[in-house]
């Protein structure tokens, strides 16, 4: 699913000129995209609602300063993720990938939970969203920008304030953990996909 | 005992190392297959590389086997779902910004001559300071016996003084009670503004 409709300069243009109900289309737009991106980083629907429209807010606000020199999405996925890094600042929780021991068990601990789960656990999709949610908040990220909102490597980088050749290379390791994660969990899943 | 040469680790006093190293040496070779049908699969790849990449997935059958599953999970991949906020989601932050204007953009208030002036101010004291202390540098040497001079700063020599002298500690206090009496100032007119509102809007509730 790409991201498309009208250009989003001419509804900027509009909402800059003072009307700000046209804000509502950018924000109909992209609010699947930063939901998910958000609930990513909280895991918990009802914060990621909350700083999702912190997300739109901070964005309406600072509107003036999007120079168009960047697209929108990537502009607002900038402000999602450092919104969503104070969020986490704030609760003192662990960010770190998942090479780190801490989020190792936490993962763990959201694999155990989650395995009661499985048998209710039938579509693809279902299937590949539990598989996100056991990777760290940064390889569920890189996955979610590129295959989801449509960004470029380099995109990527500015949002993540990384060198694209790194988030080639924390792409390849997301991609690698996610499938590690699907053929240890969804082993049977995987194989029907397959036969498909 | 781990012992490691290039990308295979040998495991002594195993009774089975060969297995273990046989497994190894599979699951980075697998790595290095997946690597390249990633690069290929996006097109990051040069022309040469595309080309002999798709010999392989048509000749051997390893290649053709991770190219199929990848392409799969890639298809997945791309029809993920995204997930949906509530329904009320656009009205409340519609509702939310009606509270607000749009910030005007910081480059119009952020006035690019203050900005250009501390930075020539921290420029004018690096330099001078440069200055001064490769003025106290003596150099001393001779072109017969040395090809590179020899020079001596003696920190504990120099002549602090210079710089921090009544004068100039004199302009750097005033300038800062200055700023601070601005500062000061700006801090109370805020509060006296945000006194006079308060009791307006009480006024208006009244």
């Amino acid at each position: 699913m790409a991201i498309t409709g009208k250009p989003d300069t001419d509804i900027i243009d509009k909402v800059l000129k003072g009307n700000q109900s046209a804000f509502a289309m950018l924000v109909e737009k992209y609010q699947n995209y930063v939901f998910t991106l958000v609930l990513r980083f909280t895991e918990n629907r009802e914060d990621a609602e909350e700083i999702a429209q912190d997300v739109f807010v901070k964005a309406y606000r600072s509107l003036a300063d999007f120079r168009g020199d960047s697209k929108f999405s990537t502009w607002l996925f900038t402000i999602a993720r450092t919104t969503c890094l104070s969020f986490l600042r704030k609760k003192r929780l662990d960010i770190q990938s998942l090479d780190n021991e801490r989020t190792g068990l936490q993962v763990e601990n959201r694999e155990s939970g989650f395995n009661a789960n499985l048998i209710e656990q039938k579509s693809k999709h279902a299937m590949l969203n539990r598989a996100i949610t056991m990777l760290s908040p940064d390889d569920s990220q890189v996955l979610n920008l590129f295959y989801k909102g449509d960004q470029t490597l380099e995109e990527i980088g500015k949002i993540m304030r990384l060198d694209p050749n790194t988030v080639k290379v924390k792409l390849h390791r997301a991609r690698q953990r996610l499938k590690d994660k699907m053929e240890k969990y969804f082993a049977h899943e995987l194989r029907e996909i397959h036969t498909d | 005992m781990l012992m490691s040469y290039g990308k295979y680790i040998r495991i002594k006093k195993v009774p089975n190392y060969r297995a273990e190293t046989l497994f190894i040496k599979k699951n980075g070779m697998d790595q290095e297959i997946e690597k390249r049908l990633w690069e290929y699969i996006e097109g990051h790849c040069s022309a040469a590389e595309k080309a002999i990449i798709m010999q392989q997935i048509s000749d051997d059958p390893v290649w053709n086997k991770k190219y199929t599953d990848l392409m799969s999970f890639q298809e997945l991949l791309q029809k993920e779902e995204l997930e949906v906020p509530s329904l009320r989601f656009t009205k409340n932050v519609m509702e939310d910004i009606a509270q607000y204007h749009v910030a005007p953009a910081t480059k119009n208030y952020i006035n690019k001559n203050v900005i250009r002036g501390i930075a020539g101010f921290f420029l004018a004291m690096i330099i001078g300071l440069c200055i001064y202390f490769v003025g106290q540098i003596h150099w001393s040497g001779s072109s017969t016996d040395n090809l590179v001079p020899a020079y001596t700063l003696d920190v504990s020599k120099l002549n602090w003084s210079k710089v921090l002298n009544n004068t100039y500690v004199n302009i750097f206090v005033g300038i800062n009670v200055i700023l601070g009496l601005i500062l000061v100032d700006k801090f109370m007119q805020g509060k006296k503004k945000a006194s006079r509102v308060g009791r307006w809007s009480e006024g208006d509730s009244a």
